[in-house]
């Protein structure tokens, strides 16, 4: 056993397969952060007077406002003005079809295993490619539209949807809400907006695949995501980035509205860069998510699996206010070498009936920290709510670290919430046993571990849930020796 | 085919193994019996491979190879394979998809092409019946709130399954009530053949009654102390360990 803890920390830093970097001439803000800077980005995406607006409000707001402490995470101060907060791959602006789309970065979405030409058809998965701070293409957007679906950068959505956009946007996360999200709607750059209207089920996965190429560049993703009474939809994000021995900032605000039966599934496998075994460089990820069921028997869905980035702050929540709708959050969050995640959920029951169902599992190595942060608030008006929470947490080695924090608030006496926690170590009498049947102590771990996160990773759609497989394996490679 | 000699083995300073002598010919059945405590589980144990173990005399050669120079994952692909006395449970892996993984692991390791689903599936179908097995069973998680009895009849089912060339039993027959452990008894026999070895760990008489062997060995303070053939079981079963213990104790009398 000791033979096999000694080698815990030599993990191959070769196992990041994502982190190349695209040559390509990028059209860049100046280092820094001020109201010019906040009107270049607007000026740049040609946005209108209201949503400049909007971004100035909340950079006033940001610059009151202090970076929050609470979350079990250390790192040194985030220096604000060395951030570059916009760059775009200096490439023909609004490619009108796939076909215009500058090669170099065609090249780069296929070496990331995302192709970006409608051959995707087949696995029925359409795409929209976000690299730094700009959308480069979204496929099928035709056929979509066909079906009064609306699937396309953000971007495009102020300047073609500006009615839709005004009523959602900032209206589940509100620009104030927290320092991150003030500061993402001062400078988002681009992101998704999926709108499917009433009684629509979307028949396709949705996915929006986000790359950090540029130097000392932050990406600062908004995603918005409508779906109108009895529609459906499964929408997917995938995040890669290249390695770096500078820190790089990632604050995304994702937000979700479901109305009255309506389900929206919300899958994300995140692979930043997450820094080298000395804990050098990586993403610092701080994202806001949160949905609202807002109408009766609507249904929010959150599934994450989280590999990557050297930090990770993130909390995707469901605020349950229409009655009868169901939150559910499923979470794998893998911390390996210097990696920090202090992730978890927030379920807000506000309405009669509701149900919300939490099951987060931690999977900690190297020398790293992983906490799940949860709270389920049960309010005085959401009579005979339930909800069930279950976090297990699973350890490699002993010089890393699982952390729960679970936090309950009930305000009714009718309403039942149920916790359950455990922690386990992967036993050196099950990888001795998986060897003895043949199997490398590799191949065993692997094993283990996604028996361990099955049952959220059988939440992921078909087509990525292999994907998701290998990489959970690829994440804990060499951390048993 | 196994030939272990002068085997010294133990745990970080203490000795367990004291100088094993054992010699298993391919076809042959052997026994092993002795009091708790005695070093049976450990010599399973350090044939297998277990980290933890060190060898500190002898040798133990398998098929011709120094098997320990072998990684624990080598000699089961070489071959060996050992029934746990307590087999531990994998949470959320299904029993099915590990047996394929171990079956395809171990073809990779010959060179051979993995097994598709529909053909491993066949294979297991075919193996099921012989020991009485539902399919119920093999989609559960491995070994996860498997009764004792059921935990023994999968070793025994991956075993058929692995097709080794020698096969360790460690206790196979504890937990097991009278019908299962026919069965399982069965199913080794059903395995037994002129070019595999099979060496059972037991307490009881009453398995070798069904699997009959050609030699029994009685193990005693890490070392084999008598060996003899199939009736030697009986005298122990009639007289218990005590006149082997006084016969070691005493050694003029040997
Ligand atoms: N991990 C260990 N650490 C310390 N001592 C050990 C360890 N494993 C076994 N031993 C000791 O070695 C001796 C032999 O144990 P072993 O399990 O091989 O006995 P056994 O013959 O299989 O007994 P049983 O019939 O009860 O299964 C015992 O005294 C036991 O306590
Ligand atoms: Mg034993």
């Amino acid at each position: 056993m000791n033979e096999m803890l000694s080698t815990l920390e030599e993990t191959a830093l070769s196992d990041y397969k994502y982190g190349f970097v695209t040559n390509i001439e990028a059209d860049s803000a100046p280092k820094g952060l001020n109201e010019d800077i906040v009107r270049f980005i607007s000026a740049k995406k040609n946005e209108p007077e209201w949503m400049l607006e909007w971004r100035l409000k909340a950079y006033r707001h940001w610059l009151k406002m202090v970076e929050p402490q609470w979350a079990n995470l250390k790192y040194p101060p985030i220096d604000f003005q060395d951030i570059i907060y916009y760059s775009a791959p200096k490439t023909k602006a609004n490619p009108k079809s796939l076909d215009e789309i500058d090669p170099e970065l065609k090249k780069t979405f296929d070496k990331l295993g995302i192709s970006l030409e409608e051959q995707k058809r087949l696995t029925g998965v359409a795409v929209d490619a976000v690299i730094d701070s700009v959308s480069i293409g979204t496929s099928f957007k035709e056929q979509l539209a066909e079906l009064g679906i609306i699937f396309c950068s953000m971007s495009e959505a102020i300047r073609e949807h500006p009615e839709l956009v005004r009523k959602y946007l900032g209206s589940v996360v509100p620009m104030t809400d927290n320092y991150f999200s003030a500061l993402n709607s001062a400078v988002f750059s681009d992101g998704s907006f999926c709108f499917i209207p009433s009684g629509v089920r979307c028949p396709m996965e949705l996915s929006t695949y986000f790359r950090i190429n540029a130097e000392n560049t932050g990406q600062f993703e908004r995603t918005l995501i409508v779906a109108e009474d009895n529609s459906y939809v499964s929408y997917l994000e995938g995040c890669t980035a290249p390695m770096r021995d500078e820190n790089q900032l990632h604050a995304a605000v994702v937000e979700l509205v479901a109305l009255s039966h309506a389900e929206i599934k919300y899958s994300t496998v995140q692979n930043w860069y997450p820094g080298d075994k000395e804990g050098k460089g990586g993403i610092y990820n701080f994202v806001t998510k949160r949905g609202i069921c807002a109408g009766e028997h609507a249904k929010i869905s959150w599934t994450q699996v989280e590999t990557g980035s050297a930090i990770t702050w993130k909390y995707p929540s469901v605020i349950l206010k229409g009655d009868h709708s169901i939150g559910e959050f499923y979470s794998v969050a893998v911390t390996n070498n210097h990696q920090q995640a202090d992730t978890g959920t927030k379920m807000q029951h506000l309405g009669k009936n509701t149900k919300s169902r939490i099951v987060s599992k931690g999977i900690s190595a190297g020398f790293s920290n992983n906490s799940y942060r949860g709270l389920v608030h049960i309010g005085k008006t959401a009579k005979n709510a339930r909800n069930h929470s279950q976090c297990d947490s699973l350890l490699l080695g002993d010089k890393c670290g699982a952390h729960t924090f679970p936090y309950i608030e009930v305000k009714n006496n009718d309403s039942v919430v149920e916790h359950e926690a455990t922690t386990s170590k992967i036993g050196e009498d099950q990888i001795f046993y998986c060897n003895q049947r043949g199997l490398d102590t590799e191949t065993a771990v692997a094993l283990i571990i996604n028996g361990f996160a099955k049952e959220v990773m059988n939440q992921l759609p078909m087509e990525f849930a292999v994907e998701a497989q290998k990489l959970l394996a690829i994440s804990l490679e060499g951390s048993v020796g | 085919m196994l030939s272990i000699q002068n085997l010294h083995a133990g745990i970080e300073e203490r000795e367990i193994l004291n100088g094993i002598n054992l010699e298993i010919k391919a076809g042959e059945v052997h026994a092993i019996m002795g009091p708790n405590g005695s070093g049976k589980s450990t010599l399973a144990s350090v044939l297998a491979g277990r980290d933890g173990y060190n060898v500190t005399q002898g040798t133990a050669d398998f098929a011709g190879k120094n098997f320990l120079d072998l990684s624990p994952e080598d000699r089961a692909r070489e071959g060996l394979f050992l029934a746990f006395q307590y087999p531990v449970e994998i949470p959320g892996v299904s029993t099915t998809n590990f047996i394929k993984t171990a079956v395809n692991e171990t073809r990779k390791y010959h060179g051979q092409e993995p097994l598709d689903a529909v053909g491993f599936l066949k294979l297991m179908k075919e193996k099921m019946k012989m020991l009485h097995i539902d399919q119920s069973l093999l989609s559960r998680s491995l070994n996860e709130g498997f009764s004792g009895g059921e935990k023994k009849r999968n070793e025994i089912f991956q075993m058929i399954m692995l097709q080794p060339k020698l096969a360790i039993l460690d206790e196979t027959d504890s937990g097991l009530d009278i019908d299962a452990l026919r069965i399982v008894a069965h199913g080794v026999n059903q395995f037994r053949s002129k070019d595999n070895g099979v060496l059972v760990v037991t307490h009881y008489q009453r398995l070798l009654d069904y699997i009959v062997p050609d030699f029994v060995h009685v193990l005693y303070n890490g070392r084999i102390v008598k060996s003899g053939t199939k009736e030697l079981a009986l005298e122990l079963e009639e007289k218990g360990y005590d006149f082997i213990k006084n016969q070691v104790n005493e050694p003029e009398t040997v």
